[in-house]
């Protein structure tokens, strides 16, 4: 089953509520389709498009755009070693290197056992804590060959379990808007004047 | 107290003002409990006890530059809203990924809801009817904190329906991205939360604040730029304007890396700090590492021209950077010593921009490209000659005319000032150039030292086509 559950539907539609155009949806419902199975299918694409009303082939075109969304199964943990500039000025290029004889496999590989699949990344916004890497987007500083090989290891025996969940899992803390402190998204159109507060001092 | 195991690479020696960072020192700071204890949401309350009209003038008054690149004041962007035109939207730009930045990343993983602070008083000022928060696909961490304080902000009504019993409603909305550079572009950032691959729009004639998200009126303002409204509004545009300069006031976070003995992120003094101060002085990044020669730096970013020693002098403000012949950008400081591959160095920047080509104007979907393939042979040593010539050349289909770039008294060159003529819709084309220029202009015997010692093929006269 590759479209989203009942229980992803339910959450989607919550997503989708938050917004005054249901597209706006789109991205973050990809999110939860890579989240369920590790990667986009088309039957998620087609679920999507139809709880955002566009077609599949918007969603498709949308969907892959950006790098996070992959269509094809990969590792359960997604590797990226930053390659931009400052990580690059400290020796990022030798630690993909190391990573890809410590796998067995080159940069946008996958290791035969489905564990790790390597990327070069680009700047991954820790340029202070040179060469840097993600693992399901969970960061590693300062990163030297040994502590790559403990990392990788770590994961592998599944030491790190709790800090770093499979791949497609990305933040695991969601916005939640209670009901009765919630404004609710009007639709644009329907909008047509200031909203009350901005009359605040106008009489006097 | 210098710096923190809970936020990586932030040093807060010496005794500088902090507008933006005065909460990285705890541990907790990220909680409502912590934001509450330090005098959080005072800005808030100092706000709605004002008329909208009166926030909108305190921000005006204090000059506060957009701090993602542009420089733009938001208080001025706040107020080219067409009249009577509702809804209006705001628009928060935590899409950081610009190379060698790193700050709003640290100020939503650390001040979260310093950031949510500034978005209502933001809404507030601006009428802004709901509030986007756009944070990086990447940035788990991040995500998570803006989600648990937006989660923490609704339940104790500082979001949402009255707040805090006044007139002012608004919802803020926590989106994410999944990775795009040019996302970072403020039409792009529109075109995605639209549910779109995130293409820029054409600009002029029509920018945000007048046609936006869903046609609408829309701010679009960086997450550091929002986060030093609570401190404004619990002070004063007098007291903000007190640091800095006239031109440059307050505060600003600079992310320094690559070569130096201690890499780190601060909040410096705006317009007077120089990148000397900041790359060799005692409470920064005190010097290049192994006692190594300044070979050259980028001062504000990837897309920033690049710039020598010869500059080390300039202070952190926006119109001398740009008379130097570079830019400020996002407050990113990547530091190259003398043993800097310069051909390498460059190929990697010109590299990140071909990848993050959008596709929509060819002179940078092809144009970078080919940069990138030029680049990369120069940089392994299999360039000839006329491979530098063409880089210039294919430069100028995306960028015709003279193009910014640094004074050099080595070299006996005169600064270029910005800024530059264009012929794609957003920077990220410019940027892929820009490398390049810089390293070729600069340092053009590296190049010349690495390109192919190839002999002439002789051809003799009579020669037939196959040889024999």
């Amino acid at each position: 089953m590759s479209r989203l559950n009942d229980a992803n539907e339910v959450l989607a539609k919550e997503i989708i509520g938050r917004y005054p155009k249901a597209r706006s949806a789109t991205i973050p419902l990809l999110h939860v389709a890579q989240q369920q199975n590790g990667y986009i299918t088309n039957e998620a694409i087609a679920h999507i498009a139809e709880l955002v009303g566009a077609t599949s082939a918007e969603v498709l075109g949308t969907c892959t755009f950006y790098e996070m969304f992959k269509m094809q199964p990969v590792g359960k943990y997604l590797i990226n070693i930053c390659t931009t500039m400052s990580c690059a000025l400290l020796g990022a290029e030798q630690l993909v290197q190391h990573a890809e004889q410590h796998l067995g496999i080159k940069a946008g590989g996958t290791t035969p056992d489905g564990l790790f699949t390597l990327e070069r990344a680009e700047c991954q916004a820790a340029c202070t804590e040179a060469p840097c890497l993600q693992a399901n987007y969970r960061y590693r500083y300062r990163v030297t060959p040994a502590q790559l090989d403990q990392f990788l290891d770590d994961l592998a025996d599944g030491r790190l379990d709790a800090e770093i969940p499979p791949h497609g899992v990305v933040a695991r803390v969601r916005q939640s808007i209670p009901v009765d402190r919630g404004v609710g998204a009007v639709a644009p159109d329907e909008v047509h004047e200031a909203p009350a507060w901005m009359s605040l001092g106008e009489k006097s | 107290m210098s710096s923190y195991t809970w936020a990586p690479g932030f040093i807060d020696d010496g005794d500088r003002p902090q507008i933006v960072t005065s909460r990285f020192q705890y541990e907790d700071g990220h909680t409502l409990e912590r934001y509450l204890a330090t005098g959080g949401y005072a800005g808030l309350k100092a706000a709605l006890a004002r008329t909208p009209v009166q926030v909108h003038d305190e921000v005006k008054a204090a000059t506060v530059l957009g701090r993602g690149g542009a420089g733009f004041p938001a208080g001025t962007k706040w107020g080219l809203t067409p009249v009577e035109v509702w809804p209006r939207y705001l628009v928060v730009n935590g899409d950081e990924s610009e190379p060698g930045t790193y700050k709003d990343r640290l100020l939503m993983e650390r001040d979260p809801h310093q950031l949510i602070e500034g978005c209502l008083i933001a809404c507030y000022a601006a009428g802004l009817s709901q509030c986007f928060l756009y944070i990086r696909g990447e940035m788990a961490l991040a995500q998570e904190r803006v989600a648990t304080a937006l989660n923490d902000a609704y339940a104790a009504g500082y979001i949402g329906r009255n707040i805090l019993g006044s007139k002012f409603s608004v919802d803020v909305v926590l989106h994410w991205g999944a990775g795009a550079y040019v996302v970072g572009e403020e039409t792009a950032l529109i075109e995605s939360l639209e549910g779109n691959r995130g293409m820029p729009r054409l600009k002029p004639p029509f920018f945000p604040a007048a046609i936006g998200l869903y046609g609408k009126p829309t701010i679009v303002n960086n997450v550091e730029t929002l986060a030093n409204l609570p401190w404004l509004l619990t002070h004063s545009a007098a007291e903000y304007t007190a640091i800095g300069t006239a031109t440059s006031p307050g505060t600003r976070m600079v992310a320094v890396s690559g070569h130096v003995k201690r890499p780190g992120v601060f909040e410096i003094v705006n317009g007077t700090t120089t990148f000397r101060d900041l790359l060799y002085g005692a409470e920064f990044c005190q010097g290049i590492r192994d006692g190594n020669e300044l070979k050259a730096f980028v001062p504000g970013g990837g897309s920033a021209p690049w710039f020598l020693p010869d500059q080390l002098d300039l202070p952190f403000e926006a119109k001398l950077v740009g008379a130097a012949g570079s830019m400020l950008g996002s407050g990113a400081v990547m530091v190259m010593d003398e043993t800097t591959d310069i051909p390498t160095a460059a190929h990697t920047l010109t590299r990140f921009y071909a990848h993050e080509s959008c596709g929509k104007c060819v002179p940078c979907r092809e144009g970078g490209t080919w940069l990138e393939r030029i680049m990369e042979r120069l940089a392994d040593g299999r360039g000839t000659e006329s491979d530098l010539a063409q880089l210039l050349e294919i430069g100028q289909t995306i960028c015709p005319g003279p193009f910014p770039h640094a004074a050099s008294e080595r070299l006996g060159l005169e600064a270029a000032p910005f800024p530059f003529k264009m012929t794609t819709i957003c920077f990220v084309g410019p940027s892929a150039y820009t490398s390049v220029h810089s390293a070729i202009t600069l340092f053009r015997s590296e190049f010349e030292a690495k390109l192919i010692k190839r002999k002439l093929i002789p051809v003799s006269v009579g020669a037939t086509d196959d040889g024999h």
